[in-house]
């Protein structure tokens, strides 16, 4: 029935599409935050936005090299293509280089890479191969242990190299394992440690320990077949350990400047002037990045017109705060759009994931839906003021070639995988 | 279902986030506009303020550069004040308390730190800004007075109040602004238009180049220069005339309702309102409550008009044929009226004409002629509206409509005027008889009074009076160029300038002939009351006088107000003469009149009433 002429083109152009879509206006968006003066020389490779145009052109020969490789080999090489990525985010502590307090990067000439971009991917293909062996099964305890450590690996290799937010991403794999057939429990446990944390924090570890002591002695008594006595008093010294755990972890182990984005995002100080000085001076990213959005109103001010990006108010505004520029220049209608696109990506691969014949590639498709979606969430979040400050990039979006290369490899090794469903049987 | 957790999440994400920028970007959305965004700074370029010039071309306001220092407290770093201070002359608790008051005005915006730094405190000052962030200097244009006169009609600039500011969105804290006389009448004309320059700004506060290459940028369009219609020379001489004395004197051109001159008594030097010393200056002239310096006496004194008024009773009178121009009576130095009543007559007594009623200011013969206008109609308040719309006609009772920002309405009766005194409706002419010599309910201003001579000149019209004669690029307002008629007809006029005339040759101001110009004039003595310690007193009599002149193509017309100055003759009417001579033939030679009004002074007539002594009066 299909032609073989037809083969290498049978990809989905509605991702492809998107994509497009995003780091094209992504790269307007980075024009308008790093250019200096009236004149624009697009082929300037010293400023960010004429780089990102190279970085942009260098990824079209990434996708056609992706593309044409045959997608079994993705599946047959994910062991070594893992091992020689953590290999390379070992390689850090001793060839790595120090920006901005994360050693995260290797200087090659002029140019920087930053490995754990790259890991993303090399984990996903890794979490597709482990799950979709035949002999394991994500209920069973040892295998959850097994891949529990494939993740952690990178994790903490990356928060090793000082860089948290990175690390943060790698949690996005519980919504891989869960489809997968992870038992319900950790589901139960995940929403219990988030609400525990956010109740310890903002409410007092002892209220929070009694209440939740009294809630499940209320379920301990109230249910008609008896749970064990045992398993109940685990769960109340759980929710203790964790009350307190997460407040000793709070004031003893975040740095302060970690303690303040979570205080303000949860409200924690109270004193109005105090508050008012931690907006201005520690989260000064944020108090701008708000402002300039805001100031974009419906329709925004016009490509090159926003004055607070004009004016490099938000730092960091090409790279993590940049959707706070499409806010400015192109409004509430802009923001929209973007907002749009993600979700329209996200919800496209999903959809693709479980249409995949094979589980390898459905769980590689689900592993790039949920890296992706922590991205989106995270940083579009954080530049909002609806999550606290973590520092990572918007996929496509921000400047940078690792960031880019490593989000489009993510995405076409998925496509390549996709492309090949119907042949698989 | 395991399916939907993420997809689930997704969506709701992505929905929160959808809502949370509604919320950003369009609930709580402001208008951007460039004046706002303090992304962008915001530089004024201040035009040049018109020149003012008298009406013989002579420069009488011009400019000088001045040079405040602003402050815009947020981007205030940590300073060495000592030295900051010393630069400023002030001290550190007035530095404390500039800068508190400029915070709480807005730490974002400009306030003015120290106005009007001298051009020496400017040049030691400007080498050493740099270190002071927060701060910057901008230049204005302070007005510089080429003369000592006319305070009161040239007026000045000072900065806009926070009221002004909030109702004119062309003005900024800081700017300046007319505060009276043409400074404030023709402030549009003379302020020009400021250009604005937009400056990107990055986010350390630092200029980063013109915002879009400046294609908002707008350049200064500078102020026009005017022309007013004071004679600065005239002007000059009646402040020196008026010197130590109180009271005022307006000079009017009939032919056109120009003020020739508009003189106030005391008044001060102009240049006091100028520079740092501006306020405690002003402070000063305000509390000086005695001799009132900023009060345009010329414009705002109301006062009976005494015997003048007489002469625009009977051309009402005339109009309204309730006498002729060879109506007699016979005057025994007591007119009667009604049952009891008496009023005094010092003409001298014998057969009285309308001209030799004028002559000699009989009270009798005007007594008589009101009395007469007024019976005329059976209905007492009908006849006085009648009589009040005539003499409102002249000017009287209503602001003129001239062009400065001060004036009084006067006041002139009308029957209900009188209905509301006397609620029974019980009152006839002879109830208001003092109208007619200028002595009852009515009040006027000098330049009512002196208006209302140029309409007698004019026979029958004048101009509504005005200190503009020229602006550059501009016609000046059509209501200056436009005839008022009066409701007299003009033959009328005639037996009256003849009284006038008389007034000079057998009548109350014989010893007062200006050698080779034939004036007309009337003198007036006003009864004057004040309260001391809850008791009605008497004053000295106020002197005033009108005059025109020459008789038969009148170039000037004015009317003078000395401030319990006794009788007419002896200084309105003097001054009335010098004023007149000096204007027309450029020079004085009545020598001995000028010494005599020069050398004398009235300090210790306006310090009785507060010596807490008793006193005499008309002395």
């Amino acid at each position: 029935m299909y032609r073989e002429t037809n083969r290498h083109f049978r990809f989905d152009w509605i991702t492809i599409i998107i994509f497009l879509l995003l780091v094209g206006f992504g790269w307007l968006n980075i024009l308008s935050a790093s250019h200096v003066g009236e004149t624009i020389d697009y082929f300037d490779f010293s400023q960010p936005y004429g780089k990102q145009l190279m970085f942009i052109a260098l990824t079209v020969l990434l996708i056609i090299l992706i593309l044409s490789i045959e997608s079994k080999f993705y599946e047959r090489f994910s062991s070594i293509i893992y091992i020689v990525s953590m290999l390379s985010l070992v390689g850090l502590f001793i060839a790595g280089k120090n920006v901005n307090g994360a050693t995260s990067w290797y200087a090659i000439g002029g140019m920087t890479i930053q490995p754990s971009e790259f890991a993303k991917a090399a984990t996903a293909l890794a979490v597709a191969k482990f799950l979709s062996d035949l002999q394991t099964d994500i209920k069973n305890f040892k295998d959850q242990i097994k891949a529990f450590i494939i993740i952690a690996i990178p994790a903490i290799l990356i928060l090793l190299q000082n860089d948290a937010g990175s690390t943060v991403v790698y949690a996005s794999f519980f919504f891989v394992f869960y489809r997968e057939g992870l038992p319900k429990i950790y589901l139960t446990l995940s929403l219990l440690l988030i609400f525990i944390s956010v109740s310890s924090l903002k409410f007092g570890a002892t209220i929070t320990g009694i209440v939740f002591t009294i809630l499940i002695l209320a379920y301990h008594f109230t249910r008609r077949k008896k749970p064990r006595i045992l398993q109940t008093l685990f769960a109340i010294a759980t929710c203790l350990v964790l009350s307190f755990g997460i407040k000793f972890f709070y004031q003893n182990i975040l740095q302060p400047h970690q303690q303040d984005r979570i205080s303000l995002w949860l409200r924690l100080e109270k004193d109005p002037d105090k508050i008012a000085q931690m907006r201005r001076d520690i989260l000064y990213n944020l108090y701008e990045s708000e402002k300039a959005i805001s100031s974009g109103g419906l329709t925004g001010k016009g490509f090159l017109e926003g004055t607070r990006t004009t004016g490099k108010f938000v730092p960091e505004q090409h790279t993590d705060y940049i959707f706070s520029t499409v806010g400015e220049e192109w409004g509430f209608a802009g923001t929209t759009f973007v907002v749009v696109l993600f979700v329209l990506l996200l919800l496209r691969i999903l959809h693709l994931s479980e249409l995949q014949k094979s589980q390898f590639s459905r769980v590689y498709g689900y592993s790039v839906a949920s890296i992706l979606f922590f991205h989106f969430m995270i940083n579009i979040g954080m530049v909002m003021g609806l999550i606290p400050t973590i520092g990572i990039p918007l996929p496509f979006f921000s400047y940078g070639g690792s960031g880019l290369w490593g989000f489009t490899i993510l995405l076409f090794i998925f496509i390549k995988l996709d492309s090949n469903r119907i042949n698989e049987w | 279902m395991r399916q939907l957790l993420l997809f689930i999440t997704i969506i709701l994400v992505g929905v929160s986030f959808i809502a949370r920028l509604f919320y950003l970007q369009v609930y709580n959305a402001e208008e951007h506009s460039l004046y706002d965004d303090n992304a962008i700074r915001k530089v004024y370029d201040y035009p040049k303020r018109g020149f003012v010039y008298d009406r013989n071309g002579k420069l009488l306001v011009a400019n000088q550069p001045s040079y405040d220092v602003m402050v815009i407290p947020r981007e205030v770093k940590p300073l060495d004040t000592l030295e900051f201070c010393s630069l400023l002359k002030i001290d550190i608790e007035q530095f404390k308390k500039i800068y508190n008051r400029a915070y709480h005005y807005s730490p974002r915006l400009p306030s003015v730190f120290v106005p009007q730094l001298s051009k020496e405190d400017y040049a030691a000052l400007q080498e050493k800004m740099r270190k002071y962030e927060g701060f910057y200097i901008q230049k204005r244009s302070l007005r510089d007075y080429q003369t000592t006169i006319g305070a009161n009609v040239l007026g000045y600039i000072a900065e806009a109040t926070q009221y002004q500011i909030d109702n004119d969105p062309y003005y900024n804290m800081g700017d300046l602004i007319g505060k009276q006389g043409v400074e404030l009448s023709y402030e549009e004309e003379l302020r020009g238009v400021k250009g604005i320059k937009f400056i990107q700004k990055d986010r350390f506060n630092r200029d980063i180049g013109p915002y879009k290459d400046g294609i908002y940028d707008t350049v200064p369009q500078q102020g026009k220069d005017i022309t007013i219609s004071i004679d600065a020379d005239l002007q000059e001489y009646g402040e020196r005339l008026m010197q130590k004395k109180h009271g005022g004197i307006v000079a009017i051109e009939p032919s056109s309702g120009e003020i020739l001159a508009l003189v106030s008594a005391p008044t001060y030097d102009p240049n006091l309102l100028v520079g740092r010393q501006r306020s405690r200056n002003f402070t000063k002239l305000y509390n000086d409550t005695i001799n009132r310096p900023l009060i345009d006496r010329g414009l705002l004194r109301m006062h009976e008009p005494g015997s003048p008024f007489k002469v625009f009773v009977s051309l009402v009178a005339l109009q309204e044929h309730a006498i002729t121009p060879e109506t007699t009576l016979f005057c025994s130095g007591v007119y009667h009226y009604g049952r009891r009543g008496t009023m005094g007559c010092h003409c001298g007594g014998g057969k009285r004409d309308l001209v030799l009623g004028i002559a000699k200011s009989c009270n009798s013969y005007f007594a008589n002629a009101f009395r007469k206008n007024i019976d005329l109609y059976p209905d007492a308040g009908k006849a006085m509206d009648i009589w009040s719309d005539h003499m409102k006609s002249f000017g009287f009772g209503n602001f003129l409509g001239y062009d400065l920002a001060i004036g009084k309405k006067g006041n002139i009766p009308d029957g209900a005027y009188y209905d509301k005194w006397y609620p029974d409706f019980n009152w006839g002419a002879t109830t208001i008889i003092s109208n007619s010599i200028g002595q009852g309910e009515v009040l006027v201003t000098p330049i009512q009074l002196a208006n209302a001579t140029a309409a007698i000149a004019n026979k029958g019209y004048y101009y509504t009076p005005h200190i503009i004669k020229h602006i550059e690029g501009k016609p000046i307002d059509k209501k200056y160029t436009t005839k008022n008629q009066t409701t007299i007809d003009p033959k009328h006029f005639d037996p009256v300038i003849q009284g006038l005339f008389d007034v000079y040759n057998n009548g109350t101001a014989w010893f007062l002939k200006v050698p080779g110009i034939d004036v007309c004039g009337k003198t007036g003595t006003a009864e004057n009351f004040t309260i001391i310690d809850g008791k009605r007193t008497q004053l000295t009599d106020h002197s005033i006088f009108i005059a025109f002149a020459p008789k038969d193509d009148p170039k000037i017309a004015l009317a003078v107000f000395v401030e319990n100055g006794y009788y007419g003759a002896r200084w309105a009417g003097r001054i009335a003469s010098l004023m007149i001579e000096k204007y027309l033939k450029g020079e004085v030679t009545l020598k001995q009149m000028e010494q005599m009004v020069l050398d004398k002074s009235l300090e210790e007539e306006y310090a009785k009433p507060y010596s807490g002594k008793p006193f005499t009066i008309n002395n």
